[in-house]
């Protein structure tokens, strides 16, 4: 018993699993993680999820594209090689516009979605923290530490009173993939 | 989820009997856990042939030079442009399916917004192609960008929109990447746990180690949405630019304020054509029958009626303002549009994208397979046309009559665009072969809601009115690949 690390309740359909999360917080069992294969709407304010504040990031990256892109605009054609096109002015601001709109965009994407690949440890070869292979493919998996919550049997009674369809209970953390 | 009710029952987006969570990823992975059958081969054959003379003719024009095209000294700008706006304006669809459709809430684009931007971004790799190619000395391709340099640090003029063109294309391109990538990693997760061997390590290495934690699902969503907001604002920034590309010139037929919105609605038009064309054969070959269903169709041809007729309300615009400006050259230029020697282009042009597109307004249809396929084939073909008409009529004639040519194109010309689209059909085989080609987690998210037996099951249990579910079963009649005895007992 002692072995136990995570119990796993695989449950078939985002509504059971949302009853059993339900179910298990008033049993006073606490969640380590769910693992789904889409996004369940509603389950971070279930689980006292914050909101995330990627949106104050990509605002934060495209307000320095705009910043960079006009710098770099005004520096070149302005401060250090002005041209004299027809005798209109160096500082043609309107001109601006579309390159400042386009570092603005690009900069907020890759700002925001390399944001989010750093705070979430997404990269080409990291090893996958999987503790369930059927929680990308059909299956809504409740995680819960055993450690923190020693007493399997009451876990499991819950789970499958719930409407879990599969109970394991995983010495691993982890599933390694060799 | 369930929570969500419709206060009408509206048509289903997924159909067919026994759909689980299970049987999505069963189907949408077969053609990319399996061997592919012979009319995949049959197809990647020919396009690599055409792939590999888009190779051999670009080759020859950089070893000779931008000679071996028909272009001349009145017109210096032809086949290449046509071909680079072409492609452009056929990848804006995929962004305005995964980016301004999500903003809208439209749940039919999920299952067919992961193939559409697959063919943005192909489709903008062969618009670059032309810009690349159409430089003559392609080394020199960096003396677009803004760099520190040898002539006195001469930098590029950000005045000129062929400048602003080199920002708007990169940028639309490595967003519509990474956009595109960012929501495959889930898929990629669920090919890479099925698999075993190499080809998990691969899937995993490519999956950057998706496990489908809460909270990443959470981010997943933010980052999707804040990457369609600014994608939206986006494509419409691009094709604009590739407008002021001719609309900033003095050249009559070019210079004018209308080109923007028309060229955006053009590009969206062509666009919406080219994943039909694409989605059609797709979904037959791969048996996706039930996840791209005829309301699918349906739909894009809508969008199709819609922009194929801001598209002719442009033309004629355009005719007005021509005669109605009084200037004798912008008069000119339209009337040898209409009825010059290249005649036959402009009415291809206006038979293809403002004429046929309005069969759509029939039922019968746009609601046939076969029809809308080859509907889908001659709006491309009219697309193409209106950018030759408006490159090459509006500078064959020009101010100086002793100067008036026409442009015949070479066979290189030629051998490059039929090229363009072998490059263009190899890459969408190889990634329909190797990668999803419908978003499984977002078609999983219309299983308990939009799909044909969720609502059967509310009909079944009288949870809606009678009304409504005979509206309902109505509203089946045209799809091709449900039965409608098995509504009987309903």
């Amino acid at each position: 018993m002692s072995d136990i690390k995570y119990i796993l309740g695989h449950f078939a359909d985002p509504d059971d699993l949302m009853h059993g999360i339900d179910k298990l917080q008033e049993g006073n069992v606490s969640i380590y993680d769910v693992f789904t294969p889409m996004p369940i709407h509603g389950i971070e304010d279930k689980l006292g999820i914050k909101r995330s504040r990627l949106p104050i990031v990509a605002f934060c990256f495209g307000a320095l594209g705009t910043v960079l892109a006009f710098s770099m605009m005004y520096y070149m054609l302005v401060q250090d090689w002005p041209m004299n096109i027809g005798g209109k002015p160096a500082f043609a601001f309107p001109d601006f516009i579309p390159v400042m709109f386009e570092v603005t965009v690009l900069l907020c994407a890759f700002g925001m979605v390399g944001t989010y690949f750093f705070v979430n440890h997404l990269f080409p070869g990291r090893a996958p923290r999987v503790m369930d292979l059927r929680a990308t493919n059909d299956r809504f998996v409740v995680a819960i530490d055993a450690e923190a919550n020693p007493y399997p049997d009451k876990i499991d009674n819950i789970l499958k009173e719930a409407g879990a369809i599969e109970i394991k209970h995983n010495e691993r953390k982890f599933l390694s993939y060799e | 989820m369930s929570s969500h009710h419709e206060s009408i029952l509206r048509e289903p987006l997924v159909t067919g009997r026994n759909i689980t969570y299970a049987k999505v990823t069963e189907d949408i992975l077969v053609p990319v856990e399996n061997k592919p059958n012979k009319a995949w081969w049959i197809g990647f054959t020919i396009a690599a042939l055409g792939a590999l003379l888009w190779l051999v003719s670009v080759s020859y024009t950089f070893w000779f030079g931008i000679g071996t095209w028909g272009l001349n000294k009145t017109v210096g700008w032809a086949w290449d442009i046509t071909g680079f706006v072409w492609w452009v304006g056929i990848g804006h669809a995929g962004t305005l399916i995964s980016a301004v459709l999500l903003l809208f809430r439209q749940n039919w684009r999920n299952s067919i917004n992961r193939s559409a931007e697959a063919m943005t971004i192909f489709a903008v790799i062969c618009a670059a192609t032309y810009i690349v190619a159409h430089m003559g000395r392609p080394w020199l391709a960096y003396w677009a960008l803004p760099l520190p340099n040898q002539f006195g640090s001469l930098w590029v003029n950000f005045n000129s929109p062929l400048v602003w063109d080199v920002f708007a294309i990169s940028t639309y391109f490595s967003v519509s990447l990474v956009f595109w990538y960012t929501g495959l990693l889930p898929d990629i997760a669920t090919i890479r746990d099925r698999a075993t061997g190499l080809r998990r390590r691969i899937y995993s290495v490519l999956s950057f180690g998706w496990n489908g934690s809460v909270k990443t699902w959470q981010r997943f969503e933010i980052v999707s949405l804040v990457l369609a907001g600014i994608s939206t604002p986006l494509v419409l920034s691009v094709h604009t630019i590739v407008s002021m590309d001719f609309a900033t010139s003095v050249v009559p037929g070019w210079h004018t304020t209308i080109f923007p919105p028309y060229f955006v609605a053009g590009a969206i038009f062509s666009g919406f054509a080219m994943v039909q064309t694409l989605l059609l054969i797709t979904r037959k070959v791969m048996n996706f029958e039930n996840y791209i269903t005829m309301f699918h169709i349906e739909s894009m041809n809508k969008i199709i009626i819609l922009t194929g007729s801001i598209v002719g309300v442009a033309y004629l615009t355009e005719l007005f303002i021509a005669w109605y400006s009084g200037a004798e050259y912008e008069q000119y230029a339209f009337l040898n549009r209409v009825s010059g020697p290249y005649w036959w282009a402009y009415w291809t042009m206006m038979t293809c994208n403002v004429i046929s597109p309005q069969l759509f307004w029939f039922k019968k249809i746009r609601t046939s397979v076969a029809l809308s396929w080859i509907l889908s084939i001659v709006v491309n073909i009219g697309m193409w046309f209106e950018r030759f008409v408006i490159i090459v009529t509006s500078l064959h004639r020009d101010y100086l009559p002793s100067s008036w040519v026409m442009f015949y194109p070479s066979v290189i010309d030629v051998c490059i665009f039929i090229g363009s689209i072998g490059v263009f059909f190899t890459l969408f085989l190889l990634f329909l072969r190797v990668l999803p080609a419908i978003a499984m987690a977002e078609v999983k998210l219309l299983l308990k809601s939009s799909s044909d037996q969720a609502k059967q099951k509310l009909i079944k249990e009288n949870a809606v009115n009678k009304e409504q579910a005979e509206f309902y079963k109505e509203s089946l009649n045209k799809y091709d690949h449900v039965q409608e005895n098995e509504y009987a007992k309903l």
